[in-house]
């Protein structure tokens, strides 16, 4: 992992179109202004895993399953 | 063209009922064509079907007929991505997580699926800044709880 020290106003810039600014510091929590296009979703992570791991148990579906629906 | 289906095994669809999620939905961002079918013995439901993975599948489901208050705010960014024009050309599902009984099945309100009807783009919405979560009971109701189990059980 690439890591890199940055101070409260400066960037990250991620190839031509992401930028990644510190907007501000207090305590524990950092404050992150993102600049993306439009394409590129942005998440929080623990968010993100969340709705993958719910979308990975609800696609394990068998016809039995499914039957359940239809009252069979 | 024809397309090998979990429930109803390998069927005709046209190509105009391929919905595209151009970045595939949050754990399967490598499938992004999938149809929309409808099963025969209960309306209130839908499969949203990989088009390339038979064995790829999701229960689909209106939010409102359940929650008749959810709303959340659709971002820019996905007005953009899905090119929507009116509120009126976008459909909104709830994926649900079926388990051994309809009674413990829950519904997804925190990502709901988003279809612009118009050109059949689709999308996953991960809302953010919301109450809604990733469960919430399919049938919220004590009185269709206990019928759902009865029948589940007599299977």
């Amino acid at each position: 992992m690439l890591v890199l020290t940055r101070k409260i106003g400066e960037s990250i810039q991620i190839g031509d179109d992401i930028t990644i600014k510190v907007v501000g510091v207090d305590g524990d929590q950092i404050k992150l202004g993102i600049d993306a296009p439009k394409h590129v979703d942005i998440h929080r992570q623990e968010i993100y895993q969340m709705i993958q791991e719910e979308n990975k148990a609800a696609s394990q579906l068998t016809r039995g399953v499914i039957d359940l629906l239809s009252g069979k | 063209m024809k397309i090998d289906t979990l429930y109803f095994g390998e069927i005709n669809i046209d190509q105009e009922k391929v919905i595209t999620f151009e970045n595939g939905l949050p754990g399967f961002q490598d499938e992004q064509e999938y149809t929309l079918l409808n099963l025969p013995d209960n309306q209130a439901f839908q499969i949203l079907q990989s088009v390339h993975t038979r064995e790829l599948a999701f229960v689909l489901t209106v939010p409102y007929f359940t929650y008749q208050d959810y709303e959340f705010d659709l971002d820019q960014g996905t007005v953009s991505q899905l090119e929507i024009e009116k509120p009126e050309d976008v459909t909104v599902y709830s994926i649900v997580t079926l388990h051994d009984s309809l009674k413990n099945s829950t519904l997804n309100l925190q990502a709901p699926v988003v279809i612009n009807v118009k050109n059949n783009r689709g999308k996953q919405v991960v809302l953010t800044d919301t109450n809604y979560k990733t469960k919430h009971p399919l049938q919220p109701e004590s009185e269709g709880q206990a019928h759902a189990s009865t029948h589940a059980e007599n299977r």
